[in-house]
């Protein structure tokens, strides 16, 4: 189905903004001003804008260590998240979160998740409840080629079947867990989605790093889960252009392989070729959002150094309702 | 009041807290029972019965049958709070936890702190506990002094059935995840309990079971009621107790101990949990820090000892705290000089 330029360029800009996040995330955590881990999700955006352009604040998603773009994809603001990963009171989760902790229930944003695998029973129980709400929304659950070797994807994915919850299963094989090989680390001749067939659901495959790819295949996905048939699941095969954390020199890469993976795998760089090619949009619109974004990059950076920092106090805020 | 058993007191305050609101919803293995049998839903209803005759009342979108999943129960739990609903996850048996502890532990327990305060997740994890039964190591534990050290849960364990129906109504109430703990010998023990609808118990504050000067006994659960039969013998010699029953271990109900020990000078805290870094040593060293000028004996606890829980009938026996170690722990402080 053809996108208009509206949804186009909306969809060129949130990966955008994922991209010039995760980069310039990549060189401010080298002056050491950002605390903690980070895990970049640079590569990889088609997947969760995609995904998460389908989606209202009604439908919910949960994420992984790696979960900045599927956070911004689904809406959350980039202040907000600059913010907390800067550690500021001001952040989106008050600087009690930060990288790996980001959430905004509000969006439908569940959080990004630090333990792997953990999202998947969560999103299950989402999706439970858009059951018995019945207006049509699901939940998806993002994991890795890590994250589905979990014994809790397996039983989520079991007990999604067994209750037909309205649940997605987006598996994003980046080829890495962490700095192991998928080839080694998922012990099957055949790929991910299969698994998930073997649990009973309908499955997908596309190319995670063509975003109309992607975004197509959701459409059908999607249709499919709403309509009340289920769980489904997706396997995307996409990239990840930096390490697994800030900081891992990645000797497990083959020679030339970042270069080539961002010369010919780059997300952008082939959603702009295809919308060009076809006439659908012009560089030079293309590279007016460029700078627009770059300018909220900086705009956002710049108000994270300069929010406000917690205080001891505020360790003890928030831990229970009331207690 | 209506005279009802603490397995009764558990599913009928289920039951009215699913018909007052829609978004209650129940989980677990065998909830249902029976799914997918010859003998159809229901064929077991619970194997606690603490969850009998819901399936037919409330439909399968509310009551949750599982497969043997625990990660998956409680994360679906999680979900489902998060989500907006108020889910009632049951483990068959407390052990369980071990299968399942990164969603109690690194989800459900911490999602408001890590996400700022803005999120409820209003989750009930119920669970049987407790030795007794010769069910062994696997499915015989104590697990609050786990769960208890866990910030971000609050942790339930009542020893009556007006206790039940008063504690598990705030639980389902409460927007912040609560581990309801039922002790497996207690289903079957039946007691008054209040029929007001309204009817809740706060959590953080202690019951008193039995009012004396002479020693403070802290206990819970089960073992509550072995306290109370040593307070009545002792308080035929004239020997008066005060029996506190803890109700929740976390919030724990500081006020009540220490203005108890300031009164008595003694402490005993008798415990079904392990004796390392657990509640009794927790409570112990409490009152050691904030009433020490009014001890008179050193604090005693009455745990089981550091191991496993054993199967043969001598040797669970031997392995649990009884009313004849809770004597002689009571006696000793009131003997110290």
């Amino acid at each position: 189905m053809q996108l208009s330029r509206e949804a186009l360029l909306r969809a060129y800009r949130q990966m955008k903004v994922i991209r010039e996040f995760e980069e310039r995330l990549h060189v401010e955590i080298m002056t050491g001003e950002i605390a903690g881990f980070t895990h970049l999700y640079s590569g990889q955006e088609a997947v969760a804008v995609g995904v998460c352009e389908h989606l209202d604040n009604a439908d919910k998603i949960i994420s992984t260590h790696r979960g900045h773009g599927h956070c911004l994809a689904k809406g959350c603001d980039v202040n907000g998240m600059m913010k907390e990963i800067w550690g500021s009171r001001e952040g989106l989760c008050k600087g009690k979160g930060g990288s790996m902790h980001i959430a905004d229930i509000d969006q439908g944003m569940l959080g990004a998740n630090g333990i792997v695998g953990a999202g998947a029973p969560i999103a299950v129980g989402a999706a439970l409840s858009a059951k018995i709400d019945g207006q049509g929304k699901v939940a998806i659950t993002f994991s890795g080629d890590g994250a589905c070797n979990q014994g809790t994807t397996f039983e989520a994915m079991n007990l999604a079947v067994v209750t037909q919850a309205p649940c997605v299963f987006v598996f994003e094989n980046n080829h890495y867990s962490e700095h192991t090989g998928v080839d080694y680390a998922v012990g099957t001749a055949q790929d991910i989605a299969s698994r998930a067939e073997a649990f009973g659901m309908k499955v997908w495959r596309a190319d995670g790093t063509d975003f109309f790819a992607v975004h197509e295949t959701m459409r059908e996905v999607l249709a499919h889960v709403r309509a009340g048939n289920g769980p489904a699941a997706v396997e995307f095969d996409t990239e990840r252009f930096f390490g697994h954390f800030e900081g891992d020199p990645q000797r497990y890469r083959g020679e030339g392989e970042l270069d080539r993976i961002r010369e010919t795998r780059d997300c952008l760089k082939k959603f702009r070729a295809s919308v060009t090619g076809a006439g659908l949009l012009g560089d030079a619109e293309l590279d007016a959002v460029d700078a627009e974004v770059l300018g909220q990059i900086e705009a956002a950076v710049e108000a994270a150094r300069a929010a406000e920092r917690p205080t001891a106090e505020d360790v003890l805020a928030d831990v229970y309702i009331a207690y | 009041m209506s005279k009802m058993m603490y397995r009764d007191a558990v599913l009928s305050t289920i039951a009215e807290e699913m018909e007052n609101d829609p978004s209650v919803v129940v989980l677990g293995e065998d909830v249902v029972g029976g799914m997918g049998t010859p003998g159809g839903p229901e064929a077991i209803g619970g194997i606690w019965s603490t969850s009998t005759g819901l399936f037919g009342k409330f439909g399968k979108d509310r009551v949750i049958d599982t497969p043997i999943s625990e990660s998956a129960i409680i994360g679906a739990a999680a979900g489902l709070a998060l989500a907006g609903k108020r889910p009632i996850a049951e483990l068959m048996f407390a052990d369980f936890i071990g299968v399942s502890l990164d969603q109690i532990w690194n989800q459900i327990g911490k999602f408001r702190y890590m996400f700022g305060g803005k999120t409820r997740c209003p989750a009930v994890i119920r669970m049987a506990y407790g030795a007794g039964y010769n069910a062994a190591a696997q499915h015989s534990q104590s697990v609050h002094q786990i769960l208890t050290g866990m910030p971000g849960l609050k942790v339930v364990m009542p020893s009556t059935p007006a206790d039940v129906k008063g504690l598990l109504r705030t639980a389902i109430r409460d927007d912040d995840p609560v581990i309801f703990l039922e002790h497996k010998a207690l289903y079957g023990v039946s007691g008054e309990v209040p029929d007001d609808p309204g009817f809740t118990i706060p959590f953080g504050h202690a019951r008193l079971s039995r009012a004396g000067q002479d020693v403070t006994i802290v206990s819970s659960g089960l073992l509550l009621g072995f306290c109370e039969v040593v307070a009545d013998k002792l308080a035929a010699e004239g020997i008066g107790c005060d029996v506190v029953d803890l109700r929740t271990t976390s919030p724990l109900d500081e006020e009540t101990i220490l203005d108890s020990v300031e009164v008595t000078g003694r402490l005993v805290v008798v415990d079904e949990a392990p004796p390392r870094c657990g509640l009794a040593a927790d409570i112990c060293a409490l009152v050691a820090g904030k009433a020490f000028a009014s001890l008179k004996a050193p604090p005693q606890a009455v745990t089981p000892p550091h191991t496993p829980i054993p199967f043969a009938r001598e040797l669970e026996s031997a392995y649990l705290p009884s009313v004849d170690k809770i004597e002689a722990a009571v006696r000793k402080v009131l003997a110290w000089r």
